[in-house]
């Protein structure tokens, strides 16, 4: 799973490159989240997906441990969520605990 | 569509693209394909990490189309289920974000998204059957 950074205004956007967060890679990617994060001092980071058109309980798993991991000082947010990754969220009611933002992360708008 | 697929996690990922790519699912309704890439995908990782934690071995894929959706048969030779029962599956979504959990998500999913269900060990084989119905996709 390749991941690229980019802090715009305070906000670390980070772009999941990889078509899929799955038990094959979710290690690779909680590593790789939480080394650039580590990086940067920003305050929200916005994870976009809207690459990613499968994720699967692991990846899941990888996704909230990132945002444990920022808690509480900083906070994850998501973006750009594809059919099957938002079924997934929502199932699980997870869609209650992210920030979910439709827009890709260049249209994000407002800060904090 | 009958499938053999090696019981570790890259080979599961790299079953699920094919799947995913092959003129069965292409041919299916939205909901129901997105319920059995999810479903699947998950049946297969749960193979991967406990009944062959301990032992090498190859899963074994059958999916057969039917009116109302898709029948499904995932067999492995792998260590049978604790006490022989599927885990139920159940998480308590929390409000606190440092006890929310990274796991367990799994069966929840699959018992969200599959009907008729069942769990069997037959020797040293088990057998897990199950149905993707279209209908779900509207409630799920």
């Amino acid at each position: 799973m390749e991941l690229l950074a980019q802090e715009k205004a305070g906000i670390l956007v980070i772009r999941a490159v990889g078509d899929r967060i799955d038990a094959a890679g979710a290690i690779q990617f909680k590593d790789r989240m939480r080394d650039l994060t580590r990086d940067s001092t920003a305050q929200r980071v916005v994870l976009d997906m809207s690459r990613v058109a499968f994720l699967d309980s692991s990846g899941l798993g990888a996704v909230v441990a990132v945002l444990k991991a920022l808690a509480p000082d900083r906070k994850l947010e998501l973006s750009g969520l594809t059919p099957t990754v938002q079924k997934v969220f929502r199932l699980t009611r997870m869609d209650s605990i992210f920030i979910i933002h439709e827009a890709e992360p260049d249209g994000l708008r407002h800060a904090g | 569509m009958r499938l053999t697929v090696p019981g570790d996690a890259n080979s599961v990922r790299h079953a699920m693209q094919s799947l995913t790519q092959s003129d069965l699912f292409l041919g299916l309704p939205d909901g129901i394909r997105e319920n059995a890439v999810i479903v699947l995908a998950e049946v297969l990782n749960n193979v991967v990490e406990h009944a062959y934690a301990q032992k090498q071995g190859d899963i074994m894929l059958q999916i057969e189309p039917n009116p109302a959706g898709l029948l499904c048969q995932v067999s492995d030779s792998g260590a049978p289920m604790p006490g022989l029962t599927l885990p139920q599956g159940q998480f308590q979504p929390l409000e606190r974000i440092d006890e929310l959990p990274e796991g367990g998500f799994g069966w929840f999913l699959i018992r969200s998204l599959t009907e008729d269900l069942r769990y069997r060990r037959e020797g040293s084989v088990n057998q897990l059957t199950f149905c993707l119905i279209d209908e779900q996709c509207a409630s799920a």
